[in-house]
């Protein structure tokens, strides 16, 4: 049997822009990023387990600007990912895919990641402050 | 009608090659990735500035590590399934997209033991 002849969908250039499609990319993108993020989890737990000087180091390359930008750029990228797999699982259960529906509820998700993250970063600054 | 080619019955598998074990093993560390992640930044937050004396403590707390070890487990298998299929979704050719795959699974791997280790080193006094 041929399989040759039969029509190939269009490339991504050829559809109009659209929010959920965006959604999707940035979800598979903060996937990556929190991969990326994992490398200092371990970093922090090896630093830990090896001592007082090592964590001290981790410690002062995290509270660094460069390493608290980073550090933010986490914060988010776990909230989005996180509220984005809760929309991907209630997917899952067949439901949410009309348009419109599927559009707001990225709303929420992007909403929802942003609060949260400032929440966050208050309360750590907060807390920061306290001790 | 049947869309399927005669050598797909035969087989009875699709063009994945295997039924549904990626598809169900990410939403089962995704669920439970849900509690754990929303414990360790609640658990990051309470030891914001914390000292190493105090963190070091934090992880002997037993409950904190077998917590900290589900985190660890969840979190590189719910990982190493997702960059898989961003490695196939983007590298086409044959032996680099096995390469790719075996060096991000051994990646996986090697991190998730050292994190485990890390956990169970500064848990049992080490």
């Amino acid at each position: 049997m041929s399989n040759g002849d039969r029509p190939l969908s269009p490339h991504l250039q050829i559809y109009e822009f659209s929010w959920t499609m965006a959604f999707s990319i940035i979800h598979r993108a903060t996937g990556v990023g929190l991969a990326g993020g994992t490398l200092l989890m371990v970093w922090w737990l090896m630093a830990l387990a090896d001592g007082p000087a090592s964590f001290d180091l981790v410690q002062s390359v995290v509270g660094s600007w460069f390493g608290l930008l980073c550090l933010l750029g986490w914060t988010w990228a776990l909230f989005y990912h996180l509220c984005n797999g809760i929309r991907h699982l209630f997917w899952d259960t067949g439901r949410g895919f009309e348009l419109n529906t599927a559009r707001d509820s990225g709303y929420v998700v992007c909403a929802a990641s942003v609060v949260l993250t400032g929440l966050t970063w208050l309360t750590g600054m907060a807390m920061g402050a306290l001790l | 009608m049947s869309l399927r080619s005669p050598l797909g019955r035969v087989r009875g598998l699709g063009s994945a090659k295997t039924g549904t074990d990626h598809f169900w093993a990410q939403r089962v560390t995704a669920v439970a990735l849900v509690p754990l992640t929303l414990w360790f930044v609640y658990a990051l937050l309470s030891l914001a500035g914390a000292d190493y004396a105090t963190v070091s403590a934090w992880l002997r707390s037993p409950v904190n590590a077998v917590l900290m070890l589900a985190l660890i487990v969840a979190t590189f298998h719910h990982m190493q399934l997702g960059l898989q299929v961003v490695i196939e979704d983007y590298i086409h050719g044959e032996g680099i997209k096995i390469a790719c795959l075996m060096i991000m699974k051994g990646g996986s791997l090697l991190l998730a033991v050292a994190a485990a280790f890390a956990v169970l080193k500064v848990a049992f006094g080490g």
